[in-house]
């Protein structure tokens, strides 16, 4: 292959990017090594050149740190006003997000990108402000430094050994439209520094000071020029896929980064994405949950989470399986995902541990032959030391997972407790039996005291116990008693042995104890899920999937829910069935509508209102957004646990596709209609038009005739004429009577008058408003048949059509049998002929409307008989069908169902 | 036959008058026009008819009303002309005391056929029969000696069903409604248990009949009620 077409991913890929571009506003960041370098003039002298140009440009938040210069090009500007948030009893002025919706400027600045919002706004960071003023179209100025992107974060502390918290994902930048560097050299800078010209806040002056030294300045300058040379490489290569330039096809390289619990995993996810970025590579960060890792610390969950949560934010995709084999589940799914490379953590154990235990390093290796394996070393202790800074206290509360440990001390003491006195126990007993077995079946005795407290207990008071008993067997039993003191040195071997038997075992049976625990747990949480797919499966109507979702829901997340759906208009509101116990009141409706419109999950947890005790989830499916689900948990650390999570996200794909499945079902149902309805209407004109015509004609002929030439005709002429007039007309009526019906019928407004009747009546009433002269009837009805419950006018028609029908299909003379009786719970009724029967395969469509088995037959009628013949007995509960008899001609069967009749008083 | 009976038509259809007209002039009777039921009440009242015919679809009042305001001072026979959507208005019409209906469309010799068992029964009631008999057909009854007979032989009867046959001969040819006849043979209380009637007209025929689905003698008019046969 020769041709330079480009692969089609990045094709898609590039026309996903430029639709998205299309919609969004265009982002400019002005973008700096560090504090004072001019970042805010640029911009304004920027913004001003816009506005010159007739652009219609607002400054949204502007920090000109009183710095006059700054301050003159602020004029003339309209300002938008900040919006002021009380906080610790301090007025702060905060970007007025709304504010700037409302006042939709075509540009707007912003400034210091990086800056972390005031408790209670809707969003936790300014530059998830800034997004949202892009997705609302508006163009957006604004201002960061080189430490506050997110991947360079650890490198700056490296450098600079100040901290910094405030960081931007580097996905913000890598989206930004045009990055401009403003560059000062680094002797330029600290000149301004002295005359007072950079901003530094009072009580960070030392740090400062400490920050601004030329070494540090030169490095920061090197990350800010390499940083925006990234940039130009990138879009250089962006300029060359999108023109073809290509000379070799590029395998797309696919990154996976495997994290585990240790404390350098945030590093490590640092490093890979810079890695990936390099490689222009796709990321994914994996952790694996083995039964092992189910039991760390919450301390150490937490930092898991905090390790994905940061990998999402740098673009990665974030993936958490679970299984058994460490190795074997990184290596499986490095397959299904194609991973030309891994990254690992160097391993920490080294030395005899590692020899004897292995490590995971060597297992892959082993097993992915065919991927790059990078290694990455760990982080300097400095900033390992940092990270356990309050700051971070505080993001985690941003997870919503600082909360109380799921053991609470009464029960880690109840434990302990229970320890001793089993122990105690087995000693009691072993005093029992000691006069009369041998020591070593003491020793038995105390291990299954062990056994039972770590199998009630767990590890650790298990432990406590087999310490114990060694102790308690060596006082109480072993020579000399009542002393720990031994007189046989071989009995040190015994409490050697025992002692290790009794850790092993409280070892395995915790462990197994709990894998059990765990394995019942995720039992639970698949059958629950299936319990809801079933229910959600066999459910029709929107109404009772909303009631199925929210009672599994609460149930399974310890939550109240809601499941708020949108209206015609596009706006979420509460469902209008009555409210269930486990329903969730008091949602804010603001922001579930925010979370329709941008499809993000918001409230407790996550980056926006995390403040709320809500958490608000977009329920999507292929299709677009379907609704919102909003959960109250009782236990929102809970929530925030990573299987947790996922089984949230499968519950609510689960409820996602059945109301998508409700939602084409309903689509289908009403495209089906109108198809039918159409077809309908075609059949309808030509039946009409054709069997109004013809009678019309010979009644207009005839009658025409005898107006013109009555005088001249012979009676006989006359009488012949007259007759067919008369004839056709009464085949009109026929026509007429039963257009009506079905009309009436199919209008819905048809109000059964139901009485008891006997069908001997009905069948006389038939048979009086209908000439049979030609066809002899039989009717069999037996004397003791119940009265039923019908509409007797309706169910005459049923009998008028029928014999109609008989009377049309069959030869002259020919017997038609009218008969009934009883099966079950029915009345079954039998209109039989001696006609040629019904043509095979026609005997469900003749029931169809307009249906006729002979187009265009001289038998009249538009084929609607046998169809409002099927609408009234389905009006009654009962069927109808028709077959051939086995001695020939056609029967046609009705059952009407049978209640009991009214009592009647007999005669006195 | 009285062929100089005078008829009333209230009837805003111009070509049904037009039919109408022609059909009743041709067999003798003297016809009036009407063309709403304001006219329809004067002539009626100013030209002492012998039979109205009367269409339920007026343009100007409820053919139900007109029967209602003629029934205030007139016994003269009305009988109904009904489309299909009028089915209940035509029940309220009788049980307001309208002798018989048709439904349209309908042959001339139905209607003539109407008229004359009409215009007879005024002469039945009106005379009663002096020997206190009525006879159809085969159907005998005797009702001075409460005495049955088909073909000359006797049918017992219980005293309901009894009953039941008397007030169809009491007003023979015309159509009873279900409402009416429960309550001259069951009373007032009677009136919403329609299956007493169906089952007791069920025996009835299947006593006096020969055929009960195909009836002689005690017809049925599905949807509105019983009339027993004059001729």
């Amino acid at each position: 292959m020769t041709d330079q077409r480009p692969d089609p991913d990045s094709l898609l890929e590039r026309v996903q990017r430029a639709e998205a571009v299309r919609r969004r506003g265009r982002l400019k960041i002005f973008f700096g090594a560090c504090a004072g370098v001019g970042k805010t003039f640029g911009m304004l002298v920027a913004a001003r050149e816009r506005r010159a140009e007739g652009l219609d440009v607002v400054a949204g938040y502007v920090e000109t740190h009183k710095r006059v210069e700054t301050e003159q090009l602020l004029d003339g500007l309209e300002i938008l006003p900040p919006r002021w948030v009380t906080y610790h009893n301090t007025q702060l002025a905060e970007f007025d997000l709304d504010g700037a919706l409302k006042r939709r400027p075509a540009l707007i600045l912003v400034d210091e990108l990086a800056h972390t919002n005031a408790p209670g706004s809707r969003h936790p960071k300014r530059w998830q402000d800034v997004e949202e003023l892009l997705d609302a179209g508006i163009d957006v100025y604004t201002a960061v430094n080189v430490q506050h992107i997110d991947s360079l974060n650890d490198v700056v502390t490296q450098i600079t050994g100040v901290a910094v918290w405030e960081t931007v994902p580097d996905a913000v930048l890598a989206r930004a439209n045009e990055i401009e560097l403003i560059d000062l050299p680094p002797d330029e800078l600290l000149q301004r520094l002295k005359e007072g010209k950079v901003y530094l806040p009072q009580q960070a002056e030392r740090a400062a000071q400490h920050f601004f030294r030329k070494g540090n300045l030169i490095a920061l300058r090197e990350l800010a020029l390499r940083r925006t040379a990234d940039r130009v490489d990138a879009q250089m290569r962006d300029y060359r896929n999108d023109h073809a330039i290509q000379d070799v096809w590029q395998v797309k390289e696919r990154l996976l980064v495997c994290v585990g619990p240790g404390n350098s995993a945030e590093n490590l996810v640092r490093a890979s994405f810079r890695l990936a970025q390099l490689l222009k590579a796709e990321w994914i960060v994996v952790y694996v949950e083995t039964a092992k890792l189910q039991r760390l610390s919450r301390a150490q969950r937490d930092a898991i989470l905090r390790t994905l949560k940061l990998a999402e934010e740098l673009g990665a995709e974030a993936i958490t399986l679970s299984g058994h084999k460490l190795v074997d589940e990184i290596i499986g799914y490095a397959r299904t995902r194609n991973v030309t490379r891994i990254a690992l953590g160097k391993p920490t154990l080294l030395g005899w541990r590692h020899r004897v235990f292995g490590s995971l390093v060597n297992d892959i290796i082993r097993q992915a032959r065919d991927i790059d394996i990078h290694l990455v070393g760990k982080e300097s202790s400095f900033l390992s030391q940092m990270r356990a800074n309050p700051y971070f206290a505080r993001s985690r509360l941003y997870l919503g997972l600082a909360s109380e440990e799921v053991y609470s001390p009464r029960k880690w003491r109840e434990g302990y407790g229970w320890a001793i006195a089993v122990t105690t126990v087995c000693t009691g007993i072993d005093w029992w039996i000691f006069s009369y077995f041998d020591l070593a079946n003491l020793i038995m005795v105390y291990l299954l005291g062990v056994v039972v407290v770590a199998v009630r207990y767990g590890r650790d008071p298990s432990v406590l116990s087999s310490f114990l008993s060694v102790l308690l067997f060596d006082f109480f039993f072993v020579p000399p008693r009542f002393s720990f003191a031994v007189a046989d040195t071989q009995y040190l071997i015994t409490f050697a042995i025992m002692l290790l038997v009794a850790l092993v075992i409280s070892n395995m049976t915790a462990s197994i104890h709990h894998q059990a625990k765990i394995a019942g747990h995720r039992e639970r949480r698949i059958t629950s899920l299936y319990a809801m797919s079933r229910e959600l499966a066999a459910s029709r109507g929107k109404e009772n999937i909303l009631k199925i979702a929210v009672k599994h829901v609460a149930d399974v997340f310890e939550a109240q829910a809601v499941l708020l759906l949108p209206n015609t208009a596009g706006r979420v509101v509460y469902p209008m069935a009555k409210s269930l116990t486990q329903s969730c009141h008091g949602s804010d409706l603001s922001v579930a509508q925010w979370v329709y419109d941008h499809e993000q999950m918001a409230g407790q947890g996550t980056d926006t209102l995390p403040g709320g005790e809500m958490v608000y989830l977009p329920v999507k499916a292929t299709s677009g957004m379907i609704g919102v689900l909003v959960l109250l948990p009782l236990n929102p650390a809970r929530l925030a646990l990573p299987e947790q999570q996922r089984m949230l996200e499968t519950f609510v794909s689960q409820i996602a596709l059945a109301l998508e499945r409700v939602r084409l079902a309903a689509e289908s149902h009403a495209t089906q209609m109108k198809m039918e309805t159409e077809q309908l209407r075609n059949s309808l004109l030509s039946a009409i038009s054709h069997d109004l015509r013809t009678p019309l004609a010979a009644i207009v002929g005839a009658s025409s005739s005898l107006v013109r030439d009555g005088e001249q005709m012979g009676h006989a002429s006359r009488q012949e004429l007259s007759q067919a007039i008369y004839d056709e007309a009464i085949r009109m009526a026929g026509l007429a009577n039963n257009l009506l019906d079905m009309a009436r019928l199919q209008a819905g407004a048809i109000v059964l008058n139901k009485q008891w009747q006997p069908l001997e009546e009905v069948v006389g009433g038939a048979l009086a408003g209908i000439r049979m002269a030609d066809h002899p009837v039989s009717i069999q009805l037996p004397a003791d048949l119940p009265l039923v419950e019908i509409d007797s006018m309706l169910i005459e028609r049923v009998f008028v059509n029928l014999l109609d029908n008989a009377v049309k299909y069959t030869p002259t003379n020919t017997a038609v049998e009218i008969s009934a009786k009883v099966m079950q719970n029915e009345l079954l009724v039998q209109v039989a002929d001696h006609g040629g029967g019904i043509p095979l395969g026609e005997e469900v469509r003749i029931f169809e409307k307009f249906h006729r088995v002979t187009r265009e037959g001289n038998q009249g009628g538009a084929g609607l008989g046998l169809t409002i013949c099927r609408a009234i007995i389905e009006a009654h509960g009962g069927r109808i069908w028709a077959d051939n008899l086995p001695t020939g001609g056609a029967a046609f069967h009705f059952a009407l169902p049978l209640t009991q009749p009214p009592t009647i008083e007999p005669e006195v | 036959m009285n062929t100089t009976a005078t008829l009333v038509i209230i009837e805003d259809e111009i070509q049904i008058r037009r039919f109408l007209r022609t059909t009743l002039a041709s067999q003798g009777y003297q016809v009036i026009e009407a063309e709403t039921g304001k006219q329809g009440l004067s002539d009626a009242a100013l030209r002492k008819p012998d039979l109205i015919i009367l269409d339920l679809g007026l343009p100007d009042m409820d053919g139900v009303e007109v029967v209602k305001t003629i029934r205030h001072w007139s016994d003269v026979p009305i009988i109904i002309l009904s489309a299909r959507s009028q089915e209940s208005d035509k029940i309220s019409a009788l049980d307001a005391g309208a002798d018989d209906y048709l439904v349209k469309p309908f042959a001339a010799g139905e209607l003539l056929a109407r008229i004359r068992v009409a215009l007879r029964h005024v002469s039945v009631t009106a005379s009663s029969t002096p020997e206190g008999i009525f006879v159809v057909d085969a159907l005998k009854v005797d009702l001075i000696h409460r005495k049955v007979t088909i073909n000359d032989t006797e049918v017992h009867l219980t005293p309901i069903e009894y009953r039941l046959l008397t007030a169809l001969i009491k007003h023979a040819g015309k159509v009873l409604t279900h409402q009416f006849l429960l309550k001259e043979v069951w009373g007032a209380n009677y009136t919403e248990r329609a299956h007493y009637l169906r089952i007791y007209m069920g025996t009835l025929r299947h006593k006096l009949e020969q055929n009960p689905a195909r009836p002689r003698f005690l017809l049925t008019e599905v949807g509105v009620g019983y009339r027993l046969a004059v001729v």
